[in-house]
């Protein structure tokens, strides 16, 4: 009976206070979201890979940097569930400890790349004129290179590693979300609540911050995590070219460039890793789904 | 309390350049409550929006309480005497702004103290009362979102209000509820009002005086008596009237 209460609570139409409200609200949207069957199986394999990172010393069977040569390139057997390595260290282990750096990878970029697109952009649609063709000149630099040429050319300069590997990704990606933050600014910034909020005296800041950029957000997070299944990938093209995570980092862009060379008598050396960028991949674009049903304020009256 | 000479707005640059409103003058005393009518594309929102700061190609004379007016820039003192209601209440709120949000961030911005007090009196006010207080723009029907651009606009305790055909985008029961509101509002607080709309019906209403605006000169002028009484200078403006009226006797 009191869930009942609680649901009717958080769903009522006209809310008391400023928590109800709110928490209404974030109950409507998780509602909208679960009721997407494959955003809450990409949610369930996120939570899980969280989990797994979390508790990664106590879940993984053995020591991810113990070598065992006497051991090396064994298939998937009941000692080593994926087999062994190249230098007969077990692959389970490696990808259970790998999942912390591809956590730190995505989380890093997804922290940054986004803040940046977001500032740019809002900065460039909303103040106009030379404000926004010098910004956008220079986003449109970063866009006429490939993406992971230029955070090549980056971690060259910089010196390989998976701190600067991090960096260059994140240096690199922004200038879509740049785009895409400018394109709903210019849309905003003509509407009726702008206008009515400038005759209130609301300064350029108070509009960015408090108008612009509330509307901005929900479709940079649907992009941002879309673009994290890509972002996985190049780190991981940035491992297996030896400029990301350096040996005996369980990297799983550098456990597959490992592999390469016994591809084809020791598949799984190879396979494991790629089957894991896979999953987490697909996980993060079915969440992106799921979280564009509910976040898109082009898509129904919220 | 509003004169305006000589006004002029354009949009765009010379070959496509669009002249919306030219050479228009008006005046409107303290309470007094004036009207612009015409066809969709006569200039006459855009006169509003210009008196505003929303526009700042103009050229001409803008003088507000005793205080000239340039280009975009209003002083705070401007911002506490004029306020605007806009024509579309599905455009005029912020979609993730809660009408808590909307009346405490405008209460602020115009130095009021005591904002939780207020924001219940302003919600009465508009006959919307503090159920309302924590709901989104999507949880609110066309006239209660109307109502809440009416408190909005209310909160800086104006003297002038800007009116930008305020119920046409609502059902015609709402919008007798909302022009009410608004004429009570008036009598209580002495408002001054200028009110665009193409609906002559409630100008007549509304408003004490008119000017009939046609491709973005004022063409005539006259009184609400005169405007019952269908008498009118003009030839354009009789054509407009006699549209009107024949349009409510075969309804």
């Amino acid at each position: 009976m009191t869930e009942m209460t609680t649901r009717a609570w958080l769903l009522s139409d006209a809310p008391q206070t400023r928590r109800q409200a709110r928490l209404g609200a974030l109950y409507q949207g998780w509602l909208t979201f679960r009721a997407n069957r494959l955003a809450m199986v990409g949610l369930a394999i996120l939570v899980l890979l969280v989990l797994v990172a979390a508790f990664a010393p106590w879940i993984a069977p053995q020591n991810p940097f113990a070598q065992d040569l006497a051991q090396r390139l064994q298939p998937p057997s009941a000692s080593h569930w994926l087999g062994t390595d190249a230098l007969g260290r077990d692959i389970l282990s490696r990808l259970i400890h790998g999942s912390r750096v591809t956590l730190f990878i995505v989380g890093t970029v997804a922290l940054i790349a986004p803040v940046i697109g977001l500032f740019v952009g809002t900065v460039a649609g909303f103040a106009g004129g030379w404000v926004d063709q010098v910004l956008m000149r220079i986003t449109d630099i970063f866009l006429a290179f490939p993406k992971l040429i230029l955070a090549l050319a980056f971690v060259a300069a910089l010196g390989p590693g998976i701190g600067n590997a991090v960096l260059a990704l994140a240096v690199t990606s922004w200038p879509p979300y740049a785009r895409l933050a400018r394109a709903e600014t210019l849309t905003i910034r003509r509407a009726d609540y702008i206008a009515a909020a400038r005759l209130q005296g609301a300064g350029p800041l108070r509009l960015l911050i408090g108008h612009v950029w509330p509307l901005c957000v929900s479709s940079l997070i649907v992009r941002a995590a879309l673009d994290m299944a890509g972002i996985i990938l190049s780190a991981a093209g940035l491992g297996f070219l030896g400029l990301g995570a350096q040996p005996p980092m369980p990297e799983w862009g550098a456990m597959i460039s490992d592999g390469r060379s016994y591809i084809l008598d020791f598949w799984w050396v190879a396979a494991m890793p790629g089957l894991a960028i896979f999953v987490v991949s697909l996980a993060f674009n079915l969440l992106g789904d799921g979280l564009r049903d509910v976040l898109d304020p082009k898509e129904g009256p919220r | 309390m509003l004169t305006v000479e000589d006004l002029d707005v354009w949009f765009g640059h010379a070959p496509e350049r669009v002249d919306a409103v030219k050479s228009a003058s008006f005046a409107v005393r303290q309470g007094e409550s004036f009207g612009l009518v015409g066809e969709s594309g006569s200039g006459k929102s855009t006169i509003l929006r210009a008196v505003a700061g929303l526009v700042d190609t103009w050229s001409g004379r803008i003088k507000v309480g005793g205080e000239t007016v340039a280009g975009r820039h209003r002083s705070r003192g401007f911002h506490k005497t004029v306020q605007m209601v806009f024509q579309d209440p599905y455009a005029s709120l912020h979609p993730r702004h809660s009408v808590d949000r909307v009346l405490s961030e405008t209460l602020h911005l115009q130095g009021m103290v005591g904002i939780d007090a207020r924001i219940t009196r302003l919600l009465d006010q508009v006959g919307l009362g503090r159920g309302f207080r924590f709901r989104y723009p999507h949880q609110l029907s066309g006239g209660q979102r109307q109502r809440v651009a009416i408190a909005r606009a209310l909160a800086a305790e104006p003297k002038l209000l800007l009116l930008d055909e305020p119920t046409s985008a609502l059902d015609v029961s709402v919008q007798a509820e909302i022009l009410n509101l608004l004429c009570d509002i008036r009598a209580e607080r002495g408002l001054t009002y200028v009110m665009v709309s193409h609906d002559l019906a409630v100008v007549a209403h509304m408003c004490d005086r008119l000017a009939v605006m046609r491709q973005g000169r004022i063409v005539e002028d006259m009184d609400a008596a005169g405007l019952r009484a269908g008498r009118a200078q003009g030839d354009y403006a009789r054509k407009l009237i006699a549209a009107s009226t024949r349009y409510v006797r075969e309804a």
